[in-house]
């Protein structure tokens, strides 16, 4: 399953114990029942919506229980496009954080080991922008490039920028804002896995005459595989589903949507549910075919 | 160094006035040694007199404060470790875990684009006929198969040099034996030069053909084991390689080819060629093994030391020899080790005997002794912790 990915030391363990006592079964009733309640449920309500048909004669957002596959085929016909969209800017966004989170990562679980004080102040750094809101974060962002911001009129003045720039509503300012907001989800994993990274097999290495960069792709990387595919995955998937900065309220425009825009509009503002669910459902899909093909490639099981 | 060939032997290693400095504490001190070409060296050391870092030094793990190091005749000391002609096979063995057994012995030939280097990497696990676990990793294997990948691993390059980091530590006693006769074999085999670094003497004794007693980041005394363990110099030596008796006092007058010592109202002679210092307060020692036990005083003999009036305080038997520990008023307590020939100890607590023993396996040390204190060796697994403790604690701070 996909999310063994997230368990970084998933060892092979030996076979189960065996004794299956009433009492385990008693623990283990109030998880289940949640996730009958919070999961199964709202997942088997929105598989019927998605099949849902239009009342005959009715009023606009209302629906009766069918199979209306066809559903589906209308959705893809429309919003194709938008699904390939999204994969694209969540793989650049995936792509762009793991390049700017790995050297943090390495930097506070390595180089920083010497000193601890230098790493917790690292760390307390990666995630304090947890403690503003996400959309606060992402609204900042618009007001300092937005097209009148000081900002931009000091790049357009500097001729860095043309004079008819922008940067809301572009898809860089989309893959920007994913990136920005997705980073402390790529950096925490690595630096978990890079924290633990035994320094005496990059000695080995270097003793078996690998230069440093041989040593970083060959030993440091490989090692820090868990904790790439974690971070990668708590990346990749929230950012597909992402509506907040491909929304035009924030740092997208009519041109940048992704599915999870198209989920809400149709949701919210035209009130087709069933397109709605439809879409919800083949994400699900989508992302679990990719996520499943991903760890299945990376080869990250027999890693401990 | 020279990429996609051998070494074609061995390359002997100069240490010229090497001192390491740690923030807080001197590791090394000076340190000069010579290890000539195809010679199997041993460093040998309680925890803490430096001889791991003299090994990270040369395999440039570690820089030095101060001094050269010269491998085959070229300095080396501003090199990087993976320029140096040297292997190591590291304590904990820092086998790669994402890789192969085979994966890892052919990483060293991969980087320096060896031929053949799978054929070259196979060879080597026959060496240490592990060649039936090449597609493992390493974590499946046991603590001596790992060791012995390890040491395939490093030997597989040919390494001018290569630097063994207590690498048996971690074995039980009987793969402990079995591993040391390989190395030996192979090291005889291979014909390269070897630096091993143990605080095992016996290890030291069995395998090396030189050996060099490390101590607070000096060598105390380096020879043949032998020699060392027949004529040491320094208190430490004659205490840390193997038991030995120690007494001190004034020379006194007597022979010209000898020295006398009076103790505690007993005469201990040795030859002058077997003490270092002839003048003065002086440490006269002798072996254990090579003490006599007497139930009766025995009769006057030119030869032999005599101890009278001796009370057996303990007695222990170890298999093969007992160890008997009798206490002399004014001398101290003696500990003499005697061949189990008979069955049983011949006798016992609170027996009173004399101890005997020819003048020519005596020695003098070299050592003032008021400024060498006695080497005891602490077993008890406090101090053990304690020193575990203060060695991580250094190593922390070092780091």
């Amino acid at each position: 399953m996909a999310f063994a990915a997230f368990a970084s030391s998933a060892q092979a363990v030996d076979a189960a114990p065996r004794k299956s006592s009433k009492v385990a079964l008693v623990l283990l009733a109030p998880g289940l029942a949640y996730l009958a309640l919070f999961f199964l449920t709202p997942l088997i309500a929105l598989i019927l919506t998605s099949l849902q048909a239009p009342a005959l004669y009715g009023d606009m957002g209302e629906f009766v229980y069918a199979f209306r596959w066809e559903n589906y085929v209308s959705v893809v016909n429309e919003y194709g496009d938008t699904f390939l969209r999204s994969f694209g800017y969540a793989l650049i966004a995936t792509v762009a954080a793991l390049l700017v989170s790995y050297p943090i990562a390495y930097f506070i679980g390595v180089w920083a080991r010497k000193w601890p004080v230098v790493q917790a102040v690292a760390l307390i750094l990666v995630i304090a922008p947890f403690f503003i809101s996400f959309l606060l974060r992402t609204l900042a962002w618009k007001q300092i490039f937005s097209d009148d911001s000081w900002t931009m009129e000091t790049l357009k003045a500097l001729s860095i920028l043309g004079p008819d720039a922008h940067f809301t509503g572009t898809p860089f300012a989309v893959i920007f804002g994913l990136t920005y907001n997705f980073i402390p989800f790529m950096t925490l994993p690595i630096y978990t896995t890079l924290e633990r990274l035994d320094t005496r097999y990059l000695e080995a290495s270097g003793d078996l005459y690998a230069r440093p960069s041989t040593t970083f792709f060959k030993v440091t990387l490989p090692l820090s595989m868990p904790g790439i595919v974690s971070g990668t995955l708590l990346t990749f998937i929230p950012a597909s589903g992402d509506y907040i900065n491909a929304s035009g309220d924030f740092l997208g425009g009519p041109g940048t949507q992704m599915v999870g825009n198209a989920i809400q509009s149709n949701f919210l503002v035209i009130l087709q549910y069933p397109a709605a669910a439809a879409l919800s459902i083949m994400l699900m899909a989508v992302i679990l075919v990719i996520v499943a093909i991903y760890v299945k490639r990376s080869g990250t099981e027999d890693l401990i | 160094m020279a990429t996609g060939t051998f070494a074609e032997s061995g390359a002997d290693l100069e240490l010229v006035g090497i001192t390491k400095r740690f923030p807080g504490f001197t590791a090394i001190e000076n340190l000069d040694l010579y290890i000539p070409a195809g010679s199997f060296f041993a460093l040998l050391g309680p925890s803490g007199c430096g001889k791991t870092t003299t090994l990270r030094l040369v395999a440039g793990l570690e820089d030095p404060t101060e001094g050269k190091i010269l491998v085959g005749g070229k300095d080396v000391t501003n090199t990087k470790p993976y320029q140096r002609p040297v292997n190591t096979v590291f304590q904990s063995y820092a086998l790669f875990p994402h890789m192969t057994v085979l994966e890892n012995v052919a990483f060293g030939l991969h980087r320096r684009g060896i031929k053949d280097a799978v054929a070259k990497a196979h060879e080597a696990l026959l060496l240490v006929e592990l060649d039936h676990v090449s597609n493992r990793k390493p974590q499946q294997l046991s603590g001596g198969q790992q060791q012995r990948v390890a040491l395939a691993r490093a030997i597989v390059n040919r390494p001018a040099l290569l630097l063994l980091d207590e690498p048996l530590g971690a074995l039980d006693l009987k793969l402990r034996r079995q591993m040391q006769l390989e190395l030996k074999a192979i090291q005889t085999e291979v014909g390269l030069t070897f630096l091993h670094v143990t605080h095992d003497q016996e290890e030291a004794m069995t395998m090396a053909d030189t050996v060099a007693v490390m101590n607070k980041g000096h060598i105390e005394q380096m020879g043949a084991p032998q020699e060392l363990y027949e004529m040491p110099r320094t208190a430490f030596v004659a205490s840390f390689l193997g038991q030995s008796n120690l007494f001190t006092g004034e020379v006194s007058a007597g022979p010209a080819d000898s020295l006398s010592l009076e103790i505690g109202g007993n005469r201990i002679v040795v030859p002058r060629s077997r003490a270092a210092r002839h003048t003065g307060k002086v440490t006269l020692g002798v072996r254990p093994e090579k003490l006599t036990l007497h139930t009766e005083a025995p009769a006057h003999d030119a030869t032999r030391n005599v101890l009278n009036g001796g009370t057996v305080k303990d007695v222990s038997s170890s298999g093969v020899s007992t160890q008997y520990i009798v206490s002399f008023p004014n001398v101290g307590d003696i500990v003499v080790f005697a061949q189990n020939m008979v069955f049983g100890p011949v006798v016992h607590e609170g027996a009173s005997v004399s101890v005997s023993w020819n003048i020519e396996r005596g020695f003098g040390l070299e050592d003032h002794p008021e400024e060498a204190g006695k080497f005891v060796p602490d077993d008890s697994t406090a101090s053990i912790a304690v020193a575990q403790r203060k060695a991580l604690f250094a190593e922390l701070e070092g780091a």
